[in-house]
């Protein structure tokens, strides 16, 4: 039981980072079809970018407040990443949006080979530590089982982040504007929404919440590599689905249901650890045979 | 000058397709082991390419795994040749015949899928490759070292064993290829699966039976990869699990939407840009050389803004692009 609810603590843990990057995924594929594969390197700019404002501003002692470091840093790396998301989208996607669907894919690997260069140009090859201690090491017991003070507060940020986002687009005029043009492009433009600025938030958004989630996994496990993004961000794409892509909602329900499958699985079956990844895989696959629009989608007919 | 470019132009265009030719065949003897090599991946890739050109290019079917298929045949040349001591040409047809099989098995449950959720399929299934191939579970693909001592090819007590026997055993495969696949584009089956990839519905109306067409381009498709697996295995003799990545699929996928989709010309000028630029680049830009990639990822963005239906497409693939522009302008 105890090992139970570790392995269950841990999974909400993960699974609270898969969310946060699914986000990304299913707010660009609801609104332009498309699956951003430079999505996860944008999370790792983040996680980087993370890093750097950490040894600036707390290690330094330029900000003597712990909270309010952490404030500025979280505002300012997912500050940053948003505009590296808009300007993405607006030099690698939007010239081919009439360009069908393949042209797009190469030009967002071609992203993600740029972004992953970029970094390994500016901090080198190696992996990065996040310096040790940054938020005091404090645990509760819950039945036996740990939770940390880093699992709590990645646990409350995103909830937070989530419960916002969420609020975003369903309770205000951009928000409905989001969930417009979604449906369908023409008819938003005719209702007088500006399609092309809809867009541009959307690339502000997701990437914005894939940098917090970079910066919470620096602080989690500590190191980072200008590699991680394409594993982190499959598994958040698996999540993605697993809840229905371009379901808001089900991008949460999926990224905490995989991280909660996958850590359980690691823990239980034999060589789980080992497997690990290929679970994510084969729910994918089951997902998509049985049931493509994942568990929260709903029924679209296909456009022939 | 332009009285010479013109000149050029008026001649017959069969002395270029020759010249072209000797180029080919002259080019290792005036070459360095090095570009020969380069020249060797190139063949496998472009061999790659072409197989992939049959599921994506002309029965437009998104496949992002097809790395999985590639490892398949390697992977089964590389275990029968050093458990059973099968020689390489025996085990060539053997591995494509496992990799059609193995391409029946996973993509039969999947026919019905569209688009880009057959495209998140292919990943999956191309991962669980990889991890199958890296944690060994039945005891035979070697874990995380792979495979080594595969044998060199021979034929009548000839070895492949110098890299310009492999220039020239690859470029028989490629030529060949390149015929086969000429002939499967304009065939009864290859107008299908164009008409596949314009109109399913239309396709299917017409008396086209879609699932089983798609799943041919599938098990051909698949059955070349397992040849590529085969010349692959053989030229290095060592494989491992972290060669039949998810990154090569992409380039993969890359090398035929780059070149062009659905066009053979387009998949080897593809190859040249995907496998063989980042070589040139090695060389030119050597002082910087870690800015390679960059340049490179860079150049893929670039590419599709500028060219987005590829360096050298079919025509009927232009003009299906045209017309969709035409539409919408309108």
């Amino acid at each position: 039981m105890e090992f139970f609810l570790q392995q269950a603590i841990n999974g909400i843990t993960i699974g609270a980072f898969y969310a946060l990057i699914a986000l990304g995924y299913t707010m660009v594929y609801g609104i332009l079809k498309l699956i951003n594969f430079a999505h996860g390197d944008l999370f790792m700019v983040g996680s980087y970018l993370g890093y750097t404002l950490v040894i600036a501003l707390i290690i330094s002692g330029l900000i003597p407040n712990l909270l309010v470091a952490l404030l500025i840093i979280f505002l300012m790396a997912m500050g940053m990443v948003a505009l590296t998301g808009a300007l993405l989208e607006r030099v690698a996607y939007r010239p081919l949006r009439k360009a069908g669907r393949l042209a797009p894919v190469v030009s967002a690997l071609g992203a993600s080979i740029f972004l992953q260069n970029v970094v390994m140009l500016i901090y080198g090859p190696r992996y990065h530590v996040y310096p040790k201690g940054i938020l005091p090491d404090i645990h509760w017991s819950i039945g036996g089982a740990y939770v940390t003070l880093v699992q709590l507060a990645t646990l409350v940020i995103s909830i937070l982040l989530m419960g916002g986002l969420y609020f975003f687009i369903q309770r205000t005029r951009l928000g409905t504007a989001i969930r417009a043009v979604a449906l369908d492009h023409d008819t938003a433009r005719l209702m007088g929404i500006d399609v092309n600025r809809i867009i541009t938030l959307v690339f502000l958004l997701g990437p914005a919440l894939g940098a917090a989630g970079g910066i919470m996994i620096g602080l989690y496990y500590g190191r980072i590599n200008f590699t991680m993004g394409w594993g982190y961000g499959l598994k958040a794409f698996v999540a993605a689905i697993l809840g229905g892509i371009g379901n808001i909602p089900g991008a949460m329900v999926g990224g905490f249901l995989l991280g909660i499958f996958e850590t359980l699985a690691a823990g239980y079956l034999p060589w789980g650890g080992a497997w690990k990844d290929a679970i994510a895989f084969l729910i994918l696959i089951l997902i998509l045979i049985l049931r493509p629009t994942g568990l929260l989608g709903e029924r679209v007919v296909e456009k022939i | 000058m332009k009285d010479l470019f013109l000149r050029l132009k008026g001649i017959d265009q069969r002395w270029w397709y020759l010249a072209l030719a000797l180029g080919i065949i002259l080019f290792p003897w005036f070459t360095s082991n090095y570009w020969i090599s380069v020249a060797v991946f190139f063949g496998i890739y472009a061999l790659l390419g072409l197989s992939l050109n049959i599921i994506l290019g002309y029965a437009g079917l998104f496949q992002l795994g097809h790395a999985a298929f590639w490892a398949v045949g390697a992977y089964t040349t590389a275990i029968l040749n050093t458990r059973y001591g099968i020689p390489i040409f025996v085990t060539l047809p053997i591995s494509a015949l496992v990799s059609a099989l193995f391409a029946i098995l996973i993509t039969k449950p999947i026919l019905h899928l569209r688009g880009d959720y057959l495209c998140l399929v292919t990943i999956g299934f191309g991962e669980i490759v990889r991890l199958f191939l890296f944690n060994d579970p039945l005891g035979i693909t070697g874990g995380i070292n792979g495979i080594r001592g595969i044998d060199r090819p021979s034929i009548f007590g000839f070895v492949f064993h110098q890299p310009i026997h492999y220039y020239y055993l690859t470029l028989a495969f490629v030529v060949f290829t390149i015929f086969a696949m000429r002939r499967l584009e304009n065939s009864r089956l290859g107008r299908a699966w164009i008409y596949v990839r314009e109109d399913e519905l239309a396709a299917e109306a017409m008396g086209i039976d879609t699932t089983q067409v798609k799943l041919l381009a599938f098990i051909i498709g698949a059955a070349w990869a397992g040849v590529a697996g085969t010349l692959y295995a053989s030229r290095y003799t060592v494989i491992a699990p972290e060669t039949f990545s998810f990154w090569n699929s992409c380039v993969m996928f890359c090398i035929v939407i780059i070149g062009g989709v659905g066009s053979i010309p387009g998949v080897l000028v593809g190859t040249l840009g995907m496998v063989v630029l980042p070589e040139l680049l090695r060389d030119v830009l050597e002082e910087v050389v870690q800015w390679r990639m960059l340049v490179f990822g860079a150049a893929m963005m670039l590419m599709m803004i500028f060219r987005p239906e590829g360096f050298w497409p079919s025509p009927i693939r232009r003009h299906e692009l045209r017309a969709a522009e035409l539409t919408a302008s309108e």
